[in-house]
């Protein structure tokens, strides 16, 4: 029988009004952001912004107290779906409130929480994550840049040495969370790697932001050398960092950017066609209406069986592969129905938001898992051997 | 599920398993009506599920209803259950006898009818979108097939006026159970693949580690994920009083689009014993083909769909999606 299940979820009581809170404060501290930069949303990185949600109580939101208000992960899910609606700047506080302080949470020392959760429950600390390597992108389990124990000037601790790619706003953040070599792969290639939080302002790192095709300077590359770590920085258990990791993806992988990526598009694809659509704009709308009506309904699905404590990775799966051919068809789509012409200086606002989504949508199948590896979770959790 | 629908289930798997075999499916797609099947349904209720208990139902909702339908759909049952059930879910209340949907062609003379030459009524919407269940006594039959090999007949009644706006509430009920159908037929297809695809053994290995196996399945996996949710999405919508032509217009055009992706991708994987009369991979898959086109395809129901979407303007395009 299927190996998979997506029970349909009911929003708590209270989402409504919680949702009718965050468009008003949308509405005060959001509404004159151009509908270009609106299509940015996560990527688009706003101290500010990020500081006054933090205010609102809207990050960490589900964390137990003193660090967050034991808040259900719907709620957090109605919060962060409607900001992402609206295309609001996200991006300096997204990695850390939702991938470093759940993990921290869970896996963490009391000292790390004390020291790390208040800042990003306030919007002030950001994070950055440290997976991929110039020789170790799908193949994680290969990654070489290592810690090794060492004691400086009587503190013990870690000497670090390697290199890490493609970290998304390194150069903005104040911690990276870093996969990296402590021992052995072992023979299931998955064992001897550890996370660490390492503070990017410790001597010996150097980060190099890497322009990416778009023109954006948003990933980075960052290099270690010599980097002294606290032995309290190691996040969870040495050697365990394999399954750490893949428990951190399955929050990355079904959240409601999967589906609300290029959302600033479809929205502008449905002003220029009018109130009057042609057939073939009509037909193009409604099949991609369709399309997000069952993906929400999916991921909504995959959150309330996050907040039951399960861990339902091949449902996320699913939500991310589906999410992101979704996402990539609507620039097609677009172009098809419309045959406007993207634009990057001038042009209209569709012009402009079609030129932005049709370059950032081919890297949605890439991060946090390209869609061949998605797949092969999927084909994996089938029963294919 | 809840305790109530895993029992609906395995009862429909239970009279599937007993009454529906390859000798009921060869006569059946001859043109024999299968008696023993359709009683066992009958008896069991199934047909009347949506009909109130006051009537002789089991006053069950939509979501109920919805696993019988995946259930005839996993077993492509050659019946018109779907029908039935669609027909007492509007009505209320069944007649004596088998009960259809009609649905309006290209000819305004002419209704189309699953199952017409059996039926003694055909429910149809009349032009105010008025139910009207109709005598087939008498009625002018033309047989024909889809390709799912189920009757499909033309039905003339004399001084029948039909809505024939394209989509009514028949019409979208209709295409809520086909949905249901499809969600229940892709999800048994991508089981028989899986299966399937891990004994095949080619190059001294099973083909399902094949990575370019793996990934066609991943695909269809995704694909019946999706129909799944949005049929039962549907049906949810309209036990919550929700408007059916809105619900089924989701539901059809994503479960047509699975079912469409899955048929391909099914016979790929199962290279010529697909494409035999013997296996039985081509029951499912020539329903899916059929039903993906009946009461609307998905170009239809999207068109319509996007000119609700677009009517409401952009604007509105995020809060109807969280309100709704
Ligand atoms: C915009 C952006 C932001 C990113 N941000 C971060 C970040 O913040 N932190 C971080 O650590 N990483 C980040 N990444 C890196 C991302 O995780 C990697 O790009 C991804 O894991 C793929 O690795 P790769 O780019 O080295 O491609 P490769 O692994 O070299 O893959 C190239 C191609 O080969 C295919 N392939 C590889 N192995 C197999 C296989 N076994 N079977 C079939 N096909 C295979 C892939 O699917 C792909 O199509 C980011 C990437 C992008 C594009």
């Amino acid at each position: 029988m299927q190996a998979f299940a997506f029970e349909p979820c009911e929003l708590p009581p209270g989402a409504d009004a919680l949702r009718t809170e965050v468009r008003a404060f949308l509405d005060a501290e959001a509404a004159d952001i151009l509908v270009p930069a609106r299509a940015r949303s996560w990527v688009g990185f706003d101290a500010e912004f990020s500081r006054k949600l933090g205010d609102r109580g809207w990050l960490g939101m589900t964390w137990p107290e003193p660090w967050g208000q034991d808040r259900s992960a719907l709620e957090r899910y109605v919060v962060i779906e409607e900001l992402l609606a609206a295309g609001a700047p996200v991006a300096a506080h997204w990695i850390a409130e939702r991938q470093s302080g759940p993990l921290i949470l869970r896996f963490g020392t009391d000292e790390q929480r004390a020291q790390l959760l208040p800042g990003i429950a306030a919007g002030e600390t950001y994070f950055c994550i440290g997976m991929s390597e110039p020789d170790s992108g799908s193949d994680l389990a290969s990654i070489r840049s290592k810690a090794e124990p060492a004691e400086v000037g009587g503190e013990k601790g870690w000497v670090v040495n390697g290199r890490k790619v493609w970290t998304t706003y390194a150069q903005h953040s104040h911690y990276m969370i870093a996969l990296l070599r402590t021992g052995e792969a072992g023979e299931n290639r998955h064992g001897g790697t550890t996370q660490f939080v390492i503070d990017l302002a410790t001597p010996g790192v150097t980060v190099q932001p890497i322009r990416n095709m778009i023109g954006d300077e948003e990933f980075n590359e960052v290099t270690f050398d010599d980097v002294f770590v606290p032995a309290g920085m190691l996040v969870g258990e040495e050697g365990n960092g394999w399954r750490q990791v893949t428990a951190e993806l399955s929050f990355e992988r079904s959240g409601p950017d999967r589906f609300l990526s290029a959302f600033a598009l479809l929205k502008a694809l449905v002003h220029v066609a009018g109130e009057n659509p042609s057939d073939m704009a009509a037909a193009a709308i409604g099949r991609l209406h369709a399309h997000l009506t069952t993906l929400r309904a999916m991921s909504l699905s995959v959150a309330a069986q996050l907040d039951a404590g399960a861990e339902p990775a091949l449902e996320a799966a699913f939500v991310k592969d589906l999410g992101v051919m979704f996402e990539q068809s609507i620039p097609e789509i677009a172009h098809q129905v419309i045959g406007a012409s993207p634009r990057i200086d001038h042009g209209d606002d569709f012009e402009q938001v079609l030129a932005y989504v049709q370059q950032a949508c081919v890297s949605f199948s890439l991060r946090g898992g390209t869609t061949e590896i998605m797949r092969g979770v999927i084909a994996r959790g089938l029963g294919l051997r | 599920m809840n305790e109530e629908r895993i029992m609906i289930a395995e009862t429909c798997e239970r009279l599937f398993a007993a009454h529906l075999d390859a000798e009921v499916f060869r006569t059946a797609e001859a043109g024999r009506f299968p008696h023993g099947l359709w009683d066992a349904i009958t008896e069991n209720g199934l047909d009347r599920i949506l009909v109130p208990e006051a009537q002789g139902g089991s006053g069950l909702g939509w979501e109920d209803a919805h696993v019988v339908l995946l259930a005839a759909g996993r077993h492509a049952a050659p019946v018109p259950l779907a029908e039935a059930i669609a027909a007492g879910g509007l009505l209320g209340q069944l007649p004596d006898g088998i009960v259809t949907l009609g649905t309006s062609g290209a000819d305004p003379e002419m209704v189309r009818v699953p199952w017409g030459r059996d039926a003694g009524h055909m429910l149809v919407s009349d032009a105010d979108d008025g139910l009207r269940c109709v005598s087939l006594d008498g009625a002018a039959i033309t047989r024909d097939r889809n390709i799912g090999r189920d009757p499909r007949d033309g039905v003339v009644v004399e001084g029948l006026v039909t809505g024939n706006m394209g989509v009514d509430q028949v019409h979208a009920a209709g295409a809520l159970v086909r949905s249901c159908q499809m969600a229940g037929a892709v999800s048994a297809v991508l089981d028989l693949c899986v299966t399937y695809t891990n004994e095949r053994v080619q190059f001294g290995r099973p083909i399902g580690r094949f990575q370019a196996i793996q990934q066609q399945l991943a695909v269809m996996a995704g694909e019946a994920a999706a129909a799944g949710v949005a049929a039962r999405a549907a049906c949810r919508m309209v036990d919550a009083g929700g408007n059916i032509i809105a619900a089924a217009a989701t539901a059809k055009i994503r479960t047509g689009e699975a079912a469409g992706k899955a048929a391909n991708i099914a016979h790929q994987v199962h290279g010529a014993i697909g494409f035999t009369d013997e296996y039985r991979l081509h029951h499912l898959t020539r329903r899916l083909w059929a039903w993906r086109s009946e009461f609307g395809a998905e170009s239809n129901w999207a068109g319509l769909l996007g000119r609700l979407v677009a009517a409401r303007g952009a604007d509105k395009l995020w809060p109807d999606l969280t309100d709704g």
